[in-house]
């Protein structure tokens, strides 16, 4: 393990990878403060950069961007009151009120603290728990695989379904048909091409990921622009405040940061929970936890009702990646983005992971450590300049997004049939979101199709085409319980009781 | 009767469904490997199932929380014109090139969505594509082929 983590250290300290870990940081800071760009997006775009570099500095450079663009999202949700980010919305709840108060400079700095510990210590609880996960998850099985990725399928759909279940479960399955386009992988055999060359090789997952995200997202903005509940409110960096705490205000941070560090580090260890999940149950356990007094202060400019979510959205951004790297299975929809680019480096995420690569393994939690100081030094000094990126006219940023999608798959295979089908999900996907039918479901279920064929192929010739490999094992058997329960749980939610 | 628009998208997608599991049951697998308990067309006939019982059930369920969108309030005429323009990059792109097709496609861009601030658009187009492809092609060694940069001389 201490050689592990000096090879990652090493990684993570060239020169070119610091230079990736800045940039991303900065990038995704700066595209995290924008309203509606999250850091799925921010990856997203990110992508077609990465193809250029090898696989650690690739991941360090999209693990940058990530952190950036949770870190950045609370920039908006301060200032304006516009999570760019789901992650930030609960810091928005005390984090506007203080701006208001004229406190703003103070609200970033306690969300660039809170941000930084939360993150630091999760990424120790990581360092630590990555290698233990890893060898547990080796004890896996094909069976328990193909049940882990069902219940990362359900457990997505069902936190992203906003009260209607089968609205994301539809996405599941459109994300599934979408990844079954092309050859199959054993028998080479097509499937759904219709005879057309450019569907042979399947539909990219930048495509899908460009036109389902940062494409459609700017076509909502321009659809709703007129819609007054979504108009965007313009932006007054005049009164940001000093950045000083007192005392009194340190001490709340003491306090609040090691317990949401832990929730939010276990909830992102999750499938399908995240960062919005983690800031949302932090803020409502930080709430439980204060005395009567405090507790009045909640939604009013709380020290600690800021500090709580934005330690627990970094710390879950860190505990996400321990699904990704040891299991092959990404605990959010921005992991899924990244596994999608990974398997594209021709890396198998997985328990092997950091015996095969150890390099990327370690570099990409070394580079976390790292990541966390830039942000730092980002987020307090620069905070004043880089939100000024806020006041951007939309007339020219949303054109910028659609030159950037549109550039970015283009690049990858230099022919226009790829263009039209990005617009033609754009499209569809622009409607369905109008509906609120979700895109993180689709896009991890577009990630994950392939594997999740290979494991139930592999399940079904073993056991002989009986469907008993789903309980065979105890493994198996609560996996499949807990999918179970989510499913009967969430229809009963979404169609029998009033959210 | 009034069917709600996610209800009638549902119905869009469980016909949709139908015809990918028709579809699926097509796909020809080779003889040795027809009655094999997973062949290349098993799991896409699981998925036309699947897509065809999530469908149906929220068709068939009453809905809890229905989405309402006020259709009057959309900004059909700019986001349809992007759309348009989007079409037309893409039948440009391979005849005119990378440079002038982007180029174009920003300023129409820029103009669709109302700006006027001329020197903005001017900046933020040409200049801005051809800095973006000098890192591209000049940089990260991405050929960008482009007829219009190589008729002028300026591309090799």
């Amino acid at each position: 393990m201490i050689e592990g983590i000096l090879i990652g250290l090493q990684t993570a300290l060239s020169f070119k990878n610091l230079m990736m870990v800045m940039i991303g940081c900065f990038s995704g800071t700066i595209i995290g403060m924008l309203p509606g760009l999250g850091p799925m997006t921010a990856i997203a775009l990110m992508i077609p950069i990465t193809y250029g570099f090898d696989p650690s500095t690739g991941l360090i450079l999209m693990a940058g961007v990530y952190y950036g663009a949770v870190f950045g999202g609370s920039t908006s949700s301060i200032l304006i009151n516009a999570p760019g980010v789901p992650g930030t919305v609960a810091t928005s709840f005390d984090g506007y009120p203080m701006a208001q108060q004229g406190k703003a400079g103070k609200a970033l700095a306690i969300a660039a603290y809170s941000s930084f510990a939360g993150g630091t210590i999760s990424a120790i609880f990581l360092l630590i728990a990555a290698p233990s996960l890893s060898l547990v998850s080796l004890s896996f099985r094909s069976p328990d695989y193909f049940g882990l990725m069902i219940l990362g399928l359900t457990a997505v759909a069902a936190f992203s379904s906003k009260g209607n279940f089968l609205k994301a479960m539809m996405m599941v399955v459109l994300g599934l048909m979408l990844a079954s386009v092309g050859q199959d992988t054993l028998s080479d055999i097509p499937r759904f091409t219709f005879d057309n060359m450019n569907l042979s090789d399947g539909i990219s997952f930048v495509l899908v990921v460009m036109a389902t995200f940062a494409m459609s997202e700017a076509l909502t903005i321009i659809f709703k622009a007129n819609d007054p509940t979504k108009a965007a409110k313009q932006i007054s960096l005049s009164q940001l405040g000093s950045i000083k705490l007192d005392k009194d205000e340190t001490k709340k941070m003491v306090t609040t940061i090691p317990r949401s560090s832990v929730l939010g580090f276990i909830i992102g260890v999750l499938p399908g929970a995240g960062a919005t999940i983690a800031s949302f149950l932090a803020y409502g356990m930080e709430r439980n936890f204060v005395n009567d007094e405090e507790k009045q202060k909640f939604g009013k400019g709380s020290v600690n009702g800021i500090a709580a979510p934005e330690t627990a959205n970094n710390a879950a951004c860190s505990g996400s990646f321990v699904p990704l790297l040891t299991l092959g299975i990404p605990g959010s929809g921005t992991t899924a983005v990244m596994l999608g680019a990974l398997l594209g480096f021709g890396i198998q995420p997985g328990p092997r992971l950091y015996q095969t690569n150890p390099e990327i393994f370690w570099s990409v939690i070394m580079s976390m450590y790292i990541g966390m100081v830039v942000l730092l030094i980002l987020n307090l000094p620069l905070i004043p300049y880089i939100a000024r990126v806020l006041a951007t006219p939309r007339t020219f940023l949303i054109p910028l997004i659609l030159f950037f999608s549109l550039t970015g798959v283009y690049l990858m295979s230099f022919n226009n049939f790829d263009i039209y089908m990005m617009i033609g999900i754009a499209v569809v996907a622009t409607i369905l979101r109008l509906y609120d039918f979700p895109m993180p479901p689709l896009i991890l279920a577009f990630v994950l199709g392939g594997l999740m064929e290979e494991n139930l192929r592999r399940s079904l010739l073993i056991s002989d085409g009986s469907w008993s490999f789903m309980w065979d094992r105890p493994l198996t058997i609560v996996i499949m319980l807990t999918i179970i329960f989510i499913v009967g749980w969430q229809i009963y939610k979404s169609f029998f009781k009033k959210t | 009767m009034k069917i709600s628009p996610s209800k009638l998208i549902s119905l869009l997608f469980f016909i949709f469904s139908g015809y990918y599991l028709y579809t699926a049951y097509q796909i020809q697998v080779f003889a040795f490997d027809e009655n094999a308990p997973f062949n290349a067309k098993t799991f896409p006939i699981y998925l036309g199932f699947a897509g065809l019982v999530f469908s149906a059930l929220y068709i068939i369920l009453p809905e809890a929380n229905p989405t309402n969108v006020d259709l009057k309030v959309l900004d059909y005429k700019k986001t349809i014109g992007l759309v348009i323009l989007m079409i037309l990059y893409g039948l440009t792109i391979l005849r005119a090139g990378y440079f002038l097709s982007t180029s174009i496609f920003l300023v129409a861009s820029y103009i669709i969505l109302g700006e006027r601030k001329w020197i903005w658009i001017f900046i933020l187009s040409f200049p801005f594509v051809a800095i973006f492809m000098y890192l591209l092609h000049g940089l990260l060694n991405i050929y960008l082929r482009d007829p219009f940069l190589k008729y002028i001389g300026i591309m090799g």
